[in-house]
Parts: structure tokens; C-alpha cells; sequence
């Protein structure tokens, strides 16, 4: 499969040369080859191959120069959008989203939050009403990153307030061009605005554009959300790759700055660093044998964490340069790059870490519950009618 | 990139000496052990070198040995580890074999301490860091015979023989001391791991065969501290792992206030928490053994990390596994006390984690 992989990826590279074609007829050409993620299914984007495989592609992808769909920048739609269309989608949503989505001619966001639903997700309010063919939804969601350049979402919205919070959700993609779909962003405590708050007032969504069963949305959201902690935690990283290399190359920089006690915490942190990266590595090799071990969850933690000890250290390393902030113009970034701003940004924007796609809190019960087997908290509300819960 | 995983070879000898443990070192026979005279298991090594041949697995098979790599060494000690099993295979098959293998590596002394059929102690103390000087503390005398004293040796009560690093003439230089020879005396100190002992060995004109001398016998006793210290991560790793496992597994049953301990999230959340470091000590560990055990130019920074980081974590759980045992965690008769003091004694065995950060520092360019 290796070698045939190989040979594909040459032919396409042959017949669209990246030096003189437009990179998204470039794109749509490597989609419809079956290079664009090698282990979904042919016709869709994929050959049905084995997902470590993508790497052969890539490889040769990036030596000859040819362009790629800036995932980073369409993280949403191809990290969590699409694994559950290609679950949960029939074939005519799977055929009208996925290779649009994976180009990055169409970008997604995730409608999922809400001012009163974070971590307990499931008690959700936004409500979707059955109106002859379709729905009506109406509700406020919030955190939602890419709102603003979003061509689509993935929702969820109650559609049965009678039965126990988890039964009465049902996801939907809805159409952000929609005169009902009101975005705004919201200014965080860096200054910029990365999210959005989106305000959803009678918009209308077809039936066809639901996705799973009615009711059924909670078990839907769940393949969007492990999808999400899987991608957090599943790059490749050097030795003194992201924010300890920030530290380490000011320290090596600014000898004046340096004290013994910020020495010995930036060895500490400089040890978990690498003790992250391996395990990360250990995740990989694990993946690529087929034995998916739980330290993707491990991985979210220890990264939180240390990026917020390495953010803190390097503000007080600054000493009085510490004291000042690079911006705090509202800025609307298409990325978090915390590479590329002070460290003053760095401390602020890693408070988002332990917070972000599951609060470390979240995680730890579920490390707690689900691979330590520790029985689950008393829960009150997990029988009562949505409708009947207290808030 | 190093293989960070175990192979089918390796989980294989895990089960097998886990069998063998569960068996001849239940957590009972042990804590009985340690109260005897006789503190180390003659028959439990007996077993380790007879039924599995761990005894002699870097050694190779000409020389009696298994032929494997330090990776399989790495194995054992996590098992080891997991039993808090007072067997002297950290002094004899790693400190003492590795400077032998380093400094004769045919010598007719091997095969003997491959089959187990004697087990050897590397005469440094047990705090040495791979980094530190020559030892200095014994003389050879123009006889060729042995004087000084050497402190805090681990493993050397069950020891047939001891490799001895010695200044002569020549400036450095190791030796091998058979147990029985006169002028040698091993005196039992009373040590705070009941299932590793400490002794002070005293050399007064003791007879020696010199093994390797000048930048031989440095290079032999650099490579045993460095391997030691690499592959005591995994032992540290399966201390942590008894301790999390048992902690876990009497949470779920415990019960307080109408509901079971481990349901309440403030427990939770610090067992999460010690699964977390759990995870990432598996990783350091095993990198440190693969480093090591592939002559890596990295090896230093690999051991260096997992010695820093492992050494801490085996504490921390030892520590959490008596606090969250209540009052049957302050008791003798439940293990927990055994784990806490190989753990603690571990921390300060060959470089402390805040030693090997030191080094790090150096090796890494993060200068003070």
C-alpha cells in the first residue's frame, strides 16, 4: 500500500504540476485523487488506507513544494466536523460538505457552548422547533472560534425539553449566512477577540441538514468530541518545541535576568517539557501499531499545565520587561500563535489551556472515571426532565 | 526516534516474573523478610536466575548470559520494583555487571554472575551520580592489597563479590574482592529501605585481582553509574505503579460518609492527577532504557530526565498511597511503608533529581 501510495502521489504531482496550477484546483485534484486523508473512504476524499499512512503522502506532498489546505487554519472543520459527518452523515451530506470542507473553501465552527452549558454541555437551552419540513432554532451559543469566516456550523440545540437532559438534543449543520445567525466577537482578557458570542434568532435549517437521529445528538456530539481531544494532543514535536523553547532561547539570550531560583524551575519545567514530548511520542507509536492508549487525555493535561508554568516563568524571567504588553489593540487573529506575540500574551492566552475543549477539571474526572474505573459522582439531575432542572 | 513501546519479548518476560513474584514475594512475605536476619531472598534469586535467567541479561550468551539488551534489564526492574522485592539485582546485574562488562568484558568472573550462582556489589555509595570523581576512598598499597573504607554500598550483604574502584600507583583502578577474603569486613548499617540494605564495607590489606586501571577503570565505573541511575527510573516507574494501582483499587472500595472514597472528586482528581505523572515516567523511563540500551549519543540527556522526573513521581505516589490508606497507611503490617522507603531511599540513589537537573543544565546549554 506504501509504494501504490507513493506511485498516486507522484501521478497527481505529474498531471498538476503545484509550480503552474492554482492552489485550489491543486487541492480539489489531490481530494478527488483520494491523497486528501487517506483513510477515509474512496470517492470522499480517501482510498480506504490506513491513517498513518497519510504520512507517505505528506512526505512526498511537501518535497515537491505543493501547496496544503492550512489545516491549522481549518482545524474545526477537518478535526471535528468532518470525522462526524463521515459517521453520522447520509451519503448526500457526506458528498456536498466534505471536499469543500477539506479544500478550506468552506471553513466551519462549532455552535456547541453556551453562556449556561460549558463543562455540563448536555444542559444546553438553544431550542429547535419542528416546522412542517424543518426547523426553527433559536438560542445563544458562545466560544465559538472561526464564527466570523465560518461558511457553516456544527449544532446542537434541545428539540425535547421533557425528557432527561442527554435525550432531548439533536445536532444539525446550520447554514451561518442565514439572516437569523447574528455574530459577534468577544473580547477576551488578552485583548483580541478570538471567539465570538452568536446569536441565533428564528433561523431556519432543513431537515436534511440534520445529522443523526432526533434525540439522538448527544451520542453524535460525543464522535465530535473525542475528536477533539485526539487532535489537541497529536502533533509531533522536537525537543524544545512550543513554549519551552520560547523560555529557553530568552534565558540563553539575557544571562543578566537569570537568579538560582528561576533557574531551578526553569529545569523543572524544562524536564516535564520533554517527559510531555515523549509521552506524546509514546501516543504516536501506540497509534501506529493499533493499540490507542489513554494518554491522549494525558497529554491535554500535561500540557495545560505546562504551558502555564512556562508562560508565568518567562513573564518573571522578563523581570521589569515583564511589566509591559506587546498590544492590547482588539485584534480578530485567524490563529493562536503564541509564537508570535510577547510574553505577556503567552501568560495570558495559556489561562485558555486548562479551559478550552474540556476544562482540565472535566478531564481529570474523566482519567478518574474511565481509566482508573473510580466510581462516578452522585448525580441529581440525570433522570429529571430538562425542563424541571434548576437554573 | 527511539522505540518507546514494549515488545512482545518484553511483555512476555514482564508476565512471567510477575507470575513468579505474585508467587514467591507476596507483599506479606516480604515485610517478614525484612524483620529477619536474613534480609534479602537467597531463594527468590535463586528463582530470578534459574527459572527466568534475569540474572545475567545484558550479559552475553557465550559468557552465560541472555544476550538482551537493557531495555529487557529495564523490564525486570519495573517488576522488581512493583514487589519492592529485596533481591540485589540493581547492585549485582546492573551496577556491578555493567562495570565489568565495561571494564573486562570476557572476564571469567561474568558467566558465574550471570547463572546467579553469585551476586556482585559495585563498592561506591549508593548516592554516587554518574558524574561525581573517581572514589578515592581506597588506597592499594605496594602489596597490590586493598585498604579503606567504603560507605553506604547497596547490595553488598548478599554479595560473593565486590568490584572495588581503587587508587593505586597507577591513579585509577577497579578491583575484584572476593566476599571471604581476610581483611574485609561488610557491616550492615541500618538503612531506611528495608528491602535494599546498605552496608559499609572496610578494606584492611585486602588481597584483590585488578580488573582495569586509568581511563579503563573510570570509563567502567562512569558507564555502571550512568546505566544505574537510567534504569532505576523503571524501577521508580513500578514502585509508582503498585502504589497508584493499590491506592486506586482501595478507593473503590473503601467507604465514608454513605459513599466510596473514590467517588468523591477532590480524590479523584489527585489520583488523575499521579496517573498523569504515572504516564509520563513510563515515557522517560523507557527512553532512558532505549538510550542506553542503543549506545545513543543522547543517552546522557535521557537519563538525566528520567532520573530527575521518575525519582519524584515514585515519592509522590508513595506518599499519596500512605496518605489516602488513612490510619492503615501509618501501619506496618500494610505495605505501603515498604514502597514510601525504597521510593524515598530511590530519590537519593545514584543522583538526586535535582543533581541530574544539575547536569542537564550542562548538557541541555540552560547554564545558571
Amino acid at each position: 500500500m506504501e509504494s501504490e501510495l507513493r506511485e498516486r502521489t507522484r501521478r497527481l504531482l505529474a498531471e498538476h504540476d503545484p509550480s503552474d496550477t492554482d492552489r485550489l484546483d491543486f487541492l480539489r485534484a489531490r481530494f478527488d485523487a483520494g491523497l486528501a486523508w487517506v483513510h477515509f473512504p474512496v470517492g470522499l476524499g480517501g482510498l480506504g488506507a490506513s491513517r498513518p499512512l497519510q504520512a507517505v503522502v505528506d512526505e512526498e506532498l511537501a518535497a515537491a513544494g505543493a501547496p496544503d489546505n492550512e489545516p491549522r487554519r481549518i482545524g474545526i472543520g477537518l478535526g471535528m466536523a468532518a470525522p462526524t459527518i463521515l459517521r453520522y452523515g447520509t451519503e448526500e451530506q457526506k458528498r456536498r460538505f466534505l471536499r469543500p470542507l477539506w479544500t478550506g473553501e468552506e471553513v466551519w465552527c462549532q455552535l456547541f457552548s453556551e453562556p449556561g452549558a460549558g463543562s455540563d454541555l448536555a444542559a444546553l437551552g438553544t431550542r429547535a422547533r419542528r416546522e412542517g419540513e424543518g426547523w426553527t432554532v433559536d438560542g445563544q451559543k458562545v466560544w465559538t472560534s472561526t464564527a466570523h469566516t465560518a461558511r457553516w456550523a456544527i449544532l446542537i440545540a434541545r428539540t425535547d425539553p421533557d425528557v432527561p437532559k442527554h435525550r432531548g438534543i439533536t445536532y444539525f449543520v446550520c447554514d451561518m449566512t442565514h439572516p437569523g445567525v447574528e455574530v459577534r466577537p468577544l473580547r477576551q482578557i488578552t485583548g483580541e477577540a478570538e471567539f465570538n458570542e452568536v446569536f441565533l434568532t428564528g433561523v431556519e435549517i432543513p431537515d436534511t441538514h440534520r445529522l443523526g437521529g432526533v434525540g439522538e445528538g448527544w451520542q453524535v456530539a460525543q464522535t465530535t468530541l473525542n475528536n477533539e481531544r485526539v487532535a489537541i494532543g497529536g502533533q509531533a514535536t522536537p525537543r524544545e518545541g512550543g513554549m519551552v523553547g520560547v523560555v529557553a532561547e530568552t534565558w540563553r539570550a539575557r544571562p543578566e535576568l537569570r537568579t538560582p531560583d528561576l533557574h531551578q524551575r526553569l529545569l523543572k519545567a524544562w524536564v516535564e517539557a520533554e517527559v510531555a514530548r515523549l509521552t506524546g511520542e509514546r501516543l504516536r507509536q501506540q497509534l501506529a501499531v493499533g493499540q490507542p492508549g489513554p494518554e491522549g487525555a494525558a497529554m491535554k493535561l500535561a500540557f495545560a499545565r505546562l504551558a502555564q508554568e512556562l508562560s508565568g516563568l518567562e513573564v518573571e524571567l522578563l523581570g521589569e520587561d515583564g511589566l509591559a504588553y506587546d498590544d492590547w489593540t482588539l485584534r480578530r487573529p485567524e490563529l493562536v500563535d503564541f509564537t508570535g506575540r510577547e510574553a505577556g500574551y503567552r501568560y495570558l492566552r495559556a489561562k485558555g489551556n486548562s479551559i478550552e475543549g474540556g476544562t482540565s477539571e472535566i478531564l481529570r474526572n474523566i482519567v478518574a472515571e474511565r481509566v482508573l474505573g473510580l466510581p462516578a459522582e452522585p448525580r441529581t439531575d440525570k433522570d429529571l426532565p430538562w425542563k424541571e432542572l434548576p437554573r | 526516534m527511539s522505540d518507546l513501546l514494549y515488545s512482545e519479548i518484553e511483555e512476555e518476560l514482564r508476565s512471567s516474573l510477575r507470575a513468579l513474584l505474585a508467587d514467591r514475594c507476596p507483599p506479606a512475605a516480604v515485610l517478614a523478610r525484612c524483620e529477619s536476619p536474613e534480609p534479602y531472598d537467597p531463594a527468590l534469586w535463586r528463582a530470578l536466575a534459574r527459572e527466568l535467567g534475569v540474572t545475567g541479561l545484558q550479559v552475553p550468551e557465550e559468557l552465560g548470559g541472555a544476550g538482551a539488551s537493557l531495555r529487557e534489564t529495564a523490564v525486570v526492574l519495573e517488576e522488581l520494583g512493583r514487589a519492592a522485592a529485596p533481591v540485589p539485582f540493581l547492585g549485582s546485574a546492573v551496577l556491578a555487571t555493567t562495570a565489568l562488562l565495561t571494564a573486562c568484558p570476557e572476564d571469567a568472573l561474568l558467566p558465574r554472575i550471570a547463572g546467579g550462582e553469585r551476586a556482585a556489589a559495585l563498592a561506591v555509595p549508593f548516592s554516587t551520580a554518574p558524574d561525581a570523581a573517581f572514589p578515592a576512598t581506597v588506597r592499594v598499597d605496594s602489596a597490590g592489597t586493598l585498604n579503606g573504607r567504603v560507605t553506604s554500598v547497596a547490595d553488598a550483604l548478599p554479595a560473593g563479590l565486590l568490584l572495588v574502584p581503587a587508587i593505586g600507583g597507577q591513579g585509577a583502578a577497579l578491583y575484584a574482592v572476593e566476599a571471604g577474603a581476610a581483611g574485609l569486613g561488610i557491616v550492615r548499617r541500618t538503612s531506611l529501605d528495608l528491602t535494599r540494605q546498605l552496608a559499609d564495607v572496610t578494606l584492611n590489606g585486602v588481597p584483590a585481582r585488578r580488573l582495569a586501571v586509568g581511563g579503563a577503570a573510570e570509563q567502567a565505573v562512569r558507564q555502571a553509574l550512568l546505566t544505574g541511575a537510567g534504569l532505576l527510573a523503571s524501577e521508580q516507574l513500578g514502585i509508582a505503579e503498585w502504589c497508584l494501582d493499590t491506592t486506586v483499587a482501595y478507593l473503590k472500595e473503601r467507604r465514608q460518609f454513605g459513599r466510596a472514597l473514590g467517588s468523591f472528586q477532590a480524590l479523584k482528581h489527585r489520583l488523575a492527577d499521579l496517573w498523569l505523572e504515572v504516564v509520563g515516567a513510563r515515557a522517560a523511563a523507557r527512553y532512558a532504557a532505549d538510550a542506553l540500551a542503543t549506545g545513543s549519543a543522547d543517552a546522557a540527556v535521557g537519563v538525566a530526565v528520567a532520573a530527575a522526573y521518575c525519582g519524584a513521581v515514585a515519592v509522590r505516589a508513595a506518599e499519596e498511597c500512605v496518605q489516602l490508606h488513612g490510619g492503615i497507611g501509618m501501619t506496618w503490617e500494610h505495605p505501603a511503608h515498604l514502597y514510601l522507603k525504597r521510593a524515598k531511599a530511590d530519590q537519593i540513589a545514584l543522583g538526586t533529581p535535582g543533581h541530574h537537573r544539575t547536569l542537564l543544565a550542562e548538557l541541555v546549554d540552560l547554564p545558571a
